[in-house]
């Protein structure tokens, strides 16, 4: 793999305004890009005689709440001819749409579907953009920071009903979280009970 | 007057035993003809994605046992290569070659399972009976070197738990002596049998383009003739000084991912040979107080051991702040980790690639127009383990 940075010319020369910054690290290149970019960079990847990243490897969002555009959107492309990976990322707002590959990459088409399932990011021209993973009738977006980690219902199977129910979680206690990066000062229900 | 089309919508699973796992199907058919199936997954969704992301690097290991829990070493080893790759450990040579062996008898048991279950579903019930008692061989191997059959937790960042126990590497190696007997009584069974071959012969071919437009990896993609193969492409580990062949299928059938199967077994078992003969001695773990705990002996004796003990147990390592995306040859394909770290003791995001999710995919595309029976003997050459699909 050592003519990696020469593709990582090859791309930015061939891409030049529409790629934000590249790097390369862990013998793999990142690729910063924007939302609209994204369909022409994935086809010329795909195309190109001296790219061929022909296969999607994985779809992924990641979410930062702080952050005003809030997910960042990732994908993973393999090179079987070169042999070589890319990671290409943008950020987006909670709102934005994105284009879906599913003309492109064939396989895109569950990643995207649970990429909305646990973001609830929405793909523009996606043939069937339903929930994958959650049960059915599931409402929120798991893998949100802002989700909690016990969920909101659980299921149980009721004698009186003669069929499987969903009740509000009920934890016999708390989940904690223990903060173990400063043990010495105790955790922080602790301290505040103190100081009352 | 075109004729009006009758389809039957037909549920397959989630309860069903060719299904392997919990998989619900719903088929549509024109008589026995399937015109399109509609995978419905999730039935096993345990949200591991999250609880990792809620727990220290430490904590979250043993969830990649429970993904693919046919062969749980080959999951954790992904996890902890990530780690590695990220603090830029070294791992002893000996940690990596008993990394290595165990990853192979993953490859073993798992190839096993898949090949004997497909003869199970087109009604070959010997196999499985022959297959699942050499699987117990090997269990035992896991629990003697990590203290139980299935969710081993063995594999650490920078090494492995444990050193290998008196004896094991004799077992180990009388085991490889006698298996490839194994695999030619198998084959007696299944690789001329006229049942077997009807069944699968020229059924759920996939021609190379669509293995890669279908992101296929592992053995979907060289059985049908794609020389790709991580552990030689992009040798990750040890597996550039071993010396072994790559299987490569023709027809991307599902009897040439058979073959394949078979064949890589015989040559794990040539990987293991050459790993016990070739196994150095030394430390099996880093030798760095700060990612590893130190040896119990210590403890009693030496402060700092005693501090790096309680620190590692608690707060747990920190991952300095990076992103990076590692793949291993798993005995299903490529299974991947993303994992973005923040320079906290929890990842903060760890997204998994499991190989079955690209192939479960396809089921669509591969099934259609083949006859309804045709389904378990498809979904059995994918492979598909539920536990890394729902995750």
């Amino acid at each position: 793999m050592n003519n990696l940075s020469d593709l990582e010319k090859i791309i930015n020369s061939e891409l030049n305004t529409k790629i934000k910054s590249s790097k390369i690290n862990h013998q793999q290149i990142y690729l910063s890009i924007e939302n609209g970019n994204l369909i022409e960079v994935l086809l010329f990847l795909k195309n190109n005689s001296k790219t061929k990243f022909k296969q999607l490897i994985d779809i992924t969002a990641v979410d930062y709440p702080e952050n005003e555009r809030r997910f960042k959107l990732v994908y993973l492309l393999l090179s079987h001819e070169f042999n070589s990976r890319v990671l290409i990322d943008f950020f987006i707002s909670e709102n934005e749409i994105v284009s879906s590959l599913t003309s492109i990459y064939p396989s895109s088409n569950w990643m995207e579907r649970e990429v909305f399932d646990m973001y609830g990011i929405k793909f523009k021209d996606h043939p069937d953009l339903r929930r994958i993973l959650t049960d059915y009738g599931f409402e929120g977006h798991p893998l949100r920071k802002d989700f909690p980690l016990t969920g909101h219902n659980e299921v149980r199977y009721s004698e009186n009903d003669k069929k499987v129910v969903y009740e509000p979680v009920k934890l016999e206690q708390n989940y904690r979280n223990f903060d173990y990066e400063s043990p010495w000062e105790g955790t922080k229900y602790i301290k505040n009970q103190t100081k009352k | 007057m075109p004729k009006e089309k009758k389809t039957l919508n037909l549920n397959f699973g989630p309860q069903h035993p060719a299904a392997h796992g919990v998989l619900r199907l719903i088929l549509e058919l024109d008589g026995e003809i399937v015109e399109h199936a509609d995978p419905h997954i999730g039935l096993l969704h345990r949200g591991t994605e999250k609880l990792i992301e809620n727990k220290t690097y430490l904590q979250a290991l043993p969830y990649f046992d429970r993904l693919d829990y046919v062969a749980p070493m080959n999951q954790e080893h992904a996890f902890a290569l990530a780690i590695e790759k990220i603090l830029d450990i070294e791992v002893p040579i000996r940690a990596q070659f008993i990394r290595v062996m165990f990853c192979e008898i993953g490859r073993i048991l798992s190839h096993i399972l898949n090949i004997t279950t497909q003869a199970l579903d087109v009604g070959a019930l010997t196999p499985s009976l022959w297959g699942f008692e050499e699987r117990e061989t090997l269990m035992t191997f896991y629990e003697r070197v990590s203290g139980s059959r299935l969710h081993a937790n063995y594999f650490r960042a920078g090494g492995v738990h444990q050193d290998l126990p008196r004896g094991l590497d004799e077992d180990i190696a009388n085991f490889c002596q006698k298996f490839p007997k194994v695999i030619d009584d198998l084959e007696t069974l299944l690789t001329d049998n006229r049942i077997f071959k009807q069944r699968n012969v020229d059924i759920g071919i996939v021609t190379k383009q669509d293995a890669l437009d279908y992101s296929f990896s592992g053995v979907m993609l060289r059985g049908s003739g794609i020389p790709w193969d991580l552990r030689k492409a992009q040798p990750y580990e040890c597996y550039n000084q071993f010396d072994f062949k790559i299987p490569i299928g023709k027809n991307g059938d599902c009897y040439d991912r058979y073959l394949c199967r078979i064949e890589e077994m015989r040559e794990s078992v040539k990987i293991i040979n050459q790993c016990l003969a070739q196994m150095p001695s030394g430390p099996i773990k880093t030798l760095d107080g700060k990612i590893s705990p130190p040896p119990k002996k210590e403890l009693k004796q030496s402060m700092e051991a005693l501090i790096h003990h309680f620190k590692l147990f608690t707060e747990g390592y920190r991952v300095k702040k990076d992103e990076i995306y590692i793949s291993v040859e798993a005995p299903k394909g490529e299974f991947g980790v993303y994992l973005i770290s923040d320079g906290s003791n929890k990842p903060y995001k760890c997204k998994i690639r499991a190989p079955g999710f690209s192939h479960l995919q396809a089921m669509d595309y591969l099934i259609k127009g083949h006859m309804l029976a045709d389904v378990p003997a498809v979904l059995g050459s994918m492979d598909v383990v539920f536990g890394e699909i729902d995750r």
